[in-house]
């Protein structure tokens, strides 16, 4: 085996195990997990995640984390929704008038508010140094509490503009996987072939030899930040948009873990500068199918946990080794 | 019992795809100082390695105290006396000297460190070995010399037989270097055999005993320093003859491109002034700690200025970092290739094209990324299987050969090379300062910090010399000499 094949292997083996595994589901299922519909629901299920796994896939790559996007996406959602509700009962501060207001505009607001305070928290991690992980706790924290301050109770009854991204269909597909779909061609797009896609691997390579290559690292991570909290704020309005409804305390609550997961799972390094977007994509199908598959198979959630993260413990060991191995 | 402490026989080391070593062989005596010399990538460290288990060999025979070993870590090799201090040291700085000095193996009373038996055993310890230290100190604060001695300390205190030292001279000034080579006597007086790795040819007539070359994971021969000398060592080495090893050649210098004035930077840099001009190479002389990477830096928008005035074409600069720098056509290869000049993980064509991605436009041009790292590679003559491979897969000398294609690629008026020639092997030194005399001779200006004064001297039009973050003197080409260079180097006006 030539080193050519090796690599080819080492970086694509992962839709290998995928293939496996979905042949494995379909028999242990008798071929139910196969059919249409089920992987309608599959691909439903895992887009917001997935989304935010693109998000997050950006601030690992950095050499950062994200622990926000649940949190901001609850937050994106419960604003959302009480701008759009048609119950005027459930309705809470924002309101227009006791009207809900156009689809559009909620939505650029509420992409706004996200890319807003993605750009303060990267401010934050960039200029004071500070470890992504902490900046983002505090974030979480912070975004939970607000969405819960600005409602108590789910806000539900949300117009159909609003619900479009989330809920309409085009033909047989579900605009929510669309919405996936283009998400991960706008992803690859600025990964591969912008310069700032570049300049994040080599700020997550080496921060220092970045900076000396002339590269702005500051504005390189608050664009991390941004780019991965626009992700959670879309996610958050397909949250909404899905259900009809926004509840301020369960929404979102740790799909930041399962976006960090499937990130990981598809090879981007916690120690900066490795990701392929292929890999990520794999990464959250490999999750999609363990999570849809144990459930048709009636497996306790506890148990479908404890394969989840004995999938995350042994593809990062794995890929450990591969970074760690040439001396 | 044979005469040799240790001998390596037919020794063959093989990564994928690679053959590291083809067989070769090493003895080494008791008491004796043995070099290794050859290019990077020759084999030198890999063979090192091989020896004290870091990356057991693949085939051959490991003889140590006339006992076959296999060693497959570390601690088997320091049991059986044999340690290396390496190249690159990492202490845990946040610790202290003595900590560092006995780490994982504290002595103990009861469950407890005893604390006072292990700062008693390292005064004791380094006043055997002559060492000004203080166990005490944070081992972040000290310098890299002294780090080093610590790690040399750290080798007696296990009663090592052997102890290699990895280019232990690299990074030290020359008072330093002449401390090293007393302990060095002393040890070899207490009959250890040192194994020695040094590209410095004067170090290497002074010290050695025994010299063995290798040539591309080849064994070419060993014999003793006074039958060798410079000229027969660089044709072992090459296996062809470095005809000249600093080809300056005389450029028509012009005008007046860069005027410093009264520069300062905190207590690093004193009201530095110096005119640079086009086709002039600058040379800048001093000790480890003069201030001349930090002036540089400070030019290059890496550090803050606290005064003075930088004009480059009679406007004045003001670099608030390294991006505003490359606008204003500055490039800088810095002296930390690995902390702050490769990417380790991202490949020769990443690392090639970063500093230039404005010239490749959205979508990014691909196609001209890849010519671009391929012309650079072919120039630079860097030897690559891929321009997709990890940098971090190269030697250093080869390293340093991309780098220098990632500055050209920006086309800068100022190139500004710290240490460039640090750690490579003659022949890609050669060819960086073939390359850096072509710039100059093209119009554009060069500044060349070093603490090699031959190349320094080789080089340079004038040398600016420093001292504690002050000029001490500007001596143009025709004035050179080692002795005024020194002396102005060393504060003596």
């Amino acid at each position: 085996m030539n080193a050519k094949q090796k690599q080819f292997i080492s970086q694509n083996g992962i839709w290998g195990v995928l293939i496996v595994l979905v042949i494995l589901v379909t028999i242990l299922t008798g071929g139910k997990f196969i059919k249409p519909a089920n992987i309608e629901t599959l691909f439903t299920n895992e887009s917001i995640k997935g989304i935010m796994a693109f998000g997050v896939m950006m601030a690992i790559l950095s050499k950062g984390i994200d622990l926000n996007p649940g949190s901001l996406a609850a937050l994106v959602a419960v604003i959302g929704a009480s701008m759009c509700t048609m119950n005027e009962t459930t309705a809470s501060i924002i309101q227009n008038g006791g009207k809900p207001m156009p689809a559009i505009v909620a939505i650029v607001i509420c992409l706004a508010l996200g890319c807003i305070s993605g750009a303060i928290f990267g401010s934050i991690i960039a200029f004071t140094k500070m470890p992504a992980f902490i900046a983002t706790l505090g974030a979480q924290l912070m975004c939970r509490a607000a969405s819960k301050i600005i409602t108590t109770a789910p806000v539900s009854n949300l117009s159909d503009g609003f619900r479009f991204l989330g809920k309409a269909k085009v033909g047989p597909i579900p605009m929510i996987v669309i919405v996936f779909i283009v998400m991960y061609i706008i992803s690859a797009i600025l990964l591969t072939q912008t310069r700032w896609g570049k300049s994040v691997y080599a700020v997550g390579g080496n921060d220092q030899a970045a900076r000396v290559a002339g590269i702005n690292v500051e504005k390189t991570l608050i664009l991390v930040y941004v780019w991965c909290s626009f992700c959670a704020a879309l996610g958050g309005i397909l949250l909404a948009g899905r259900t009809g409804s926004a509840d301020p305390s369960t929404y979102g609550l740790n799909y930041e873990l399962d976006a960090i997961a499937a990130a990981t799972v598809g090879g981007t390094s916690h120690t900066g500068g490795v990701c392929r977007i292929s890999g990520v994509l794999a990464g959250i199908l490999i999750l999609g199918v363990v999570n849809n598959g144990l459930v048709m198979l009636g497996v306790n959630d506890n148990y479908t946990n404890i394969i989840k993260g004995l999938i995350i413990i042994v593809s990062v060991a794995l890929d450990m080794r591969k970074n760690t191995k040439k001396v | 019992m044979s005469e040799y402490v240790v001998e390596m026989i037919d020794i063959v080391k093989e990564f994928p795809g690679v053959r590291a070593l083809k067989g070769v062989q090493l003895k080494l005596r008791p008491g004796k100082v043995h070099t290794l010399m050859g290019e990077n990538g020759a084999g030198k460290s890999t063979l090192m390695k091989c020896l004290i288990g870091i990356q057991p060999a693949t085939s051959g025979k490991i003889i140590v105290n006339g006992r076959e070993v296999h060693y497959k870590n570390v601690i088997e090799a320091m049991a059986d006396g044999i340690s290396m201090i390496h190249q690159e040291l990492s202490p845990v700085s946040e610790r202290s000297v003595a900590e560092n000095l006995w780490l994982g193996r504290e002595p103990k009373k009861g469950f407890l460190v005893d604390h006072k038996k292990m700062y008693a055993d390292s005064e004791e310890l380094f006043k055997k070995l002559n060492l000004n230290l203080d166990p005490r100190e944070k081992m972040g604060n000290l310098t890299v010399a002294q780090m080093q001695m610590v790690e040399i300390a750290k080798a007696v205190s296990y009663d090592s037989k052997v102890v290699i030292m990895d280019e232990p001279t690299s990074s030290l000034t020359e008072g330093e270097v002449e401390h090293l080579f007393k302990i060095i006597a002393d040890l070899k007086a207490k009959n250890v055999a040192i194994v020695y790795i040094s590209h410095k040819m004067e170090e290497i007539f002074q010290i050695s005993d025994d010299i063995t070359v290798f040539r591309d994971g080849e064994y070419v021969g060993t014999d003793l320093a006074e039958n060798l000398n410079t000229d027969k060592l660089i044709q072992m080495m090459v296996g062809r003859s470095v005809d000249a090893m600093f080809p300056k050649v005389d450029c028509p210098i012009g005008d007046v491109i860069m005027k410093v004035d009264g520069l300062c930077s905190g207590r690093q840099v004193k009201n530095v002034s110096f005119e640079l001009r086009r086709g002039e190479i600058l040379g800048f002389a001093g000790l480890v700690g003069a201030g001349r990477t930090e002036t540089f830096e400070t030019i290059f928008g890496m550090r803050p200025k606290t005064g003075g005035h930088v004009y480059k074409d009679g406007q004045e600069l003001s670099c608030k970092s390294p991006e505003d720098a490359i606008k204003n056509k500055i490039g800088m290869l810095t002296e930390d290739r690995r902390g702050n000049g490769i990417i380790g993980l991202l490949s020769i064509r990443d690392n090639t094209c970063i500093a230039a991605l404005k010239d490749y436009g959205f979508p990014l041009n691909h196609k001209k990324m890849e010519e671009d790292t391929k012309f650079y590679i072919d120039m630079m003559r860097t030897k690559t299987p891929t321009t997709g491979t990890p940098i971090k897969n190269l030697s250093g000398g080869n390293q340093q050969k991309v780098l220098v294609g990632r500055w050209l690629k920006t086309n800068p008026d100022i190139l500004i090379v710290d240490e460039p020639t640090r750690g490579i092997d003659v022949g890609a030194k050669s060819e960086i300062h073939a390359i850096l005399t072509k710039l100059a001779g093209e119009g554009k200006a060069i500044v060349m910090i070093s603490s090699e004064l031959p190349e320094v001297m080789g080089m340079s039009d004038r040398i600016v010399c420093m001292y504690e973050g002050e000029v001490t003197g500007i001596v143009d080409r025709a004035d050179f000499s080692s002795e005024k260079i020194m002396a102005l180097a060393h504060g003596e006006k």
